[in-house]
């Protein structure tokens, strides 16, 4: 790994070599109700666009290689002959700026999936080689568990990572192209002062954490806890909605459906996100619903995150970014059901409102 | 338009259809003339033999019947048994028909007298307890919403002509809000209904910083204990949440148990 240093006002300058190709970051979207300020991703046009000291975002950047949406294909239809045509999405390159760590590891298991997989999916890869991912260090909130699920540092998948150090940057860089941009800016080696700074910094970022998940022997305990009433206390509050899904960074699932034009001469192959929470995910042809219960549903969603995942690629589909927990109406937080699976209470740290029933 | 469809050279029938209001506002079938862009393709699939609202020539022979509105007077549901009599589809327009609508809302008053004497003064109507076409009639098919989303129906024609299912979403409106990445209304500090009604209107509402009011009725599972106790919890009264509940009447049966008995605004 190399590693560099280089001033603060060195990014704006980094930014502008950048900004020829399209940028996506950190934005403010909004404030929520107790005048907090609420991010998001979004493309951004001016260096001052950049919330770079947002703490997660509302929804994952997952959409930027998974869309909500997507036609696979597109069917042209006259008397006798249809054509396909399929649009495989050789988009530009995007260039993320400051994603944090547990984001980065999210799309790193998302190619165990979508490209690394006997079936890739081409849409998906030609995005993924398309990015140059410009990771930053964060500061953890209360929603945050990354730590536990070993995602609070990330070792690939970026071509610059960087830490915060006050008035500079502390640049760790894992790519050509990332060395050559910064070949443009001033910068230099890290001295020992630099080198010391960077671990404190790392070091007092990870006494942050105030939210913990127990993942020892989570595959086997969630086996062992298959018939737990506490499927059915989290499934009671459950809405079935889907949010949990839509805000990770790492449920894939989808469902594909053929439509057919008011006009009769084109036809579409379409590609839509959807969750395991929603009641007829597993329903088939002749109206059977293998998972009719809200409690069932949840818990195949945890075994999937947490069991499922972990068997075949012997790590958690989890990245502990806490989303799902903070958009859920009703208050379900993976570390508060994984503990009531395991039999134990856990109190999560700034979520009390939600439980003063 | 064209006398013949075809879909890949096999021939398909243009069915004949006809429109029909009972007390509603007539705003569902206003719908059905939006979309000018695509209004002609729309139009060349269907022949609309009967459309009080657009055209003068009036048939009784149509195989697939849409009607708009809900049932408020006997006399409706002789309309009604006469329509369901030649219709080999009966498609319920709308949360009026789906529901009651809005108009249900006069079943909130136990005592019919009174509200008729509030009302109408000394001008007697024949008026009954507010009721959805599924109460009188079988329905096939119901297209949800007040008003009804364009492009859904066009969805639900198109594949009517093509012999395909027609099956709207089991799952709410938060699953289409969180696909347009909008902040929860409950965040910014609005009720909503978005957890618990049924999508398909492709959150219309919440996109425009508005929160649902439950126009398409309960999602195929709708945890409505649950959401009363969330909207509790972000300070909404119980009187916001019956309100919402009750707005378009598709949550009639839940608002019944809601309210505790003897709270009924008159009667």
């Amino acid at each position: 790994m190399i590693f560099k240093v280089f001033k603060k006002k060195e990014l704006a300058a980094l930014y502008e070599l950048l900004a020829v190709n399209a940028v996506v970051g950190p934005v403010r979207k909004g404030t929520d109700r107790h005048n907090q300020p609420l991010n998001d991703f979004a493309r951004v046009y001016s260096f001052a666009d950049l919330a770079l000291d947002y703490s997660t975002t509302v929804h994952s950047p997952k959409r930027f290689v998974l869309p909500y949406r997507k036609d696979l294909a597109r069917f042209t239809v006259n008397e006798q002959k249809w054509r396909k045509e399929t649009d495989l999405d050789t988009e530009r390159p995007v260039v993320f700026f400051g994603m944090h760590a547990c984001d980065i590891n999210a799309l790193n298991k998302l190619d165990k999936v979508l490209a690394e997989s006997v079936y890739p999916v081409s849409s998906y890869i030609r995005k993924r080689r398309n990015m140059f991912i410009i990771g930053l260090n964060c500061r953890p909130s209360p929603q945050c568990f990354c730590r536990s699920m070993g995602t609070d540092s990330v070792l690939h998948g970026y071509d610059m990572f960087l830490t915060d150090l006050g008035d500079k940057y502390f640049a760790e860089i894992s790519s050509v192209t990332a060395f050559n941009f910064l070949q443009q800016i001033k910068c230099r080696d890290p001295g020992p002062g630099d080198e010391r700074q960077y671990e404190a910094v790392t070091a007092e970022k990870t006494a942050r954490f105030t939210t913990e998940v127990d993942t020892s022997d989570l595959t086997k305990i969630l086996d062992l806890e298959f018939y737990s009433p506490a499927w059915d206390r989290w499934g009671r509050k459950c809405l079935s909605c889907g949010t949990c899904a839509n805000v990770c960074p790492t449920c894939y699932c989808y469902g594909v459906e053929e439509s057919v034009d008011l006009n009769l001469q084109e036809a579409h192959k379409t590609r839509f996100l959807y969750s395991c929470n929603l009641h007829d995910f597993a329903k088939v042809a002749g109206g059977h619903n293998f998972r009719p219960l809200a409690s069932t549903r949840l818990k195949y969603r945890y075994y999937h995150k947490h069991r499922g995942f972990v068997e075949a690629f012997e790590e958690s589909l989890c990245v502990g970014c806490g989303r799902c927990g903070a958009a859920c109406l009703a208050g379900i937080t993976p570390p508060e059901v994984i503990a009531d699976v395991r039999g134990k209470k856990k109190c999560v740290h700034g979520r009390e409102e939600k439980h003063d029933e | 338009m064209a006398d013949t469809l075809s879909y890949l050279g096999v021939p398909l029938s243009r069915p004949r259809v006809a429109f029909f209001e009972l007390t509603s506002c007539e705003g569902c079938q206003l719908q059905i003339f939006n979309n000018e862009a695509s209004l002609l393709d729309f139009l060349s699939l269907v022949e609309i033999v009967n459309f009080r609202e657009a055209m003068t020539e009036k048939s009784d022979d149509y195989e697939i019947a849409f009607i708009e509105g809900s049932i408020s007077r006997r006399d409706e549901v002789e309309k009604l048994k006469k329509i369901r009599r030649q219709a080999k589809v009966l498609v319920a327009l709308g949360s009026c028909a789906c529901f009651g609508g809005v108009n249900r809302l006069r079943n909130r008053f136990h005592d019919l007298d009174w509200v008729k004497k509030e009302v109408y003064g000394d001008f007697p109507v024949d008026t009954a307890e507010v009721q959805p076409l599924e109460a009188q009639v079988p329905v096939d098919l119901k297209i949800y919403g007040c008003p009804i989303k364009k492009e859904e129906v066009e969805r639900v024609i198109s594949n009517l002509v093509l012999g395909k299912a027609v099956t709207p979403p089991e799952y709410p409106v938060c699953m289409e809000c969180k696909a347009h990445e909008n902040l929860c209304l409950y965040e910014l500090g609005e009720p909503c209904l978005g957890p618990i009604t049924r999508a398909g209107c492709d959150a219309w509402c919440p996109d425009n910083r508005r929160g649902c009011w439950g126009c398409r009725g309960p999602a195929e599972e709708a945890n409505v204990k649950e959401l009363e106790k969330i909207m509790r919890r972000y300070h909404f009264s119980r009187e916001i949440i019956i309100d919402r509940l009750e707005c378009f009447g598709g949550f009639a049966a839940y608002v019944d148990k809601l309210r505790a008995p003897g709270r009924h605004t008159h009667g």
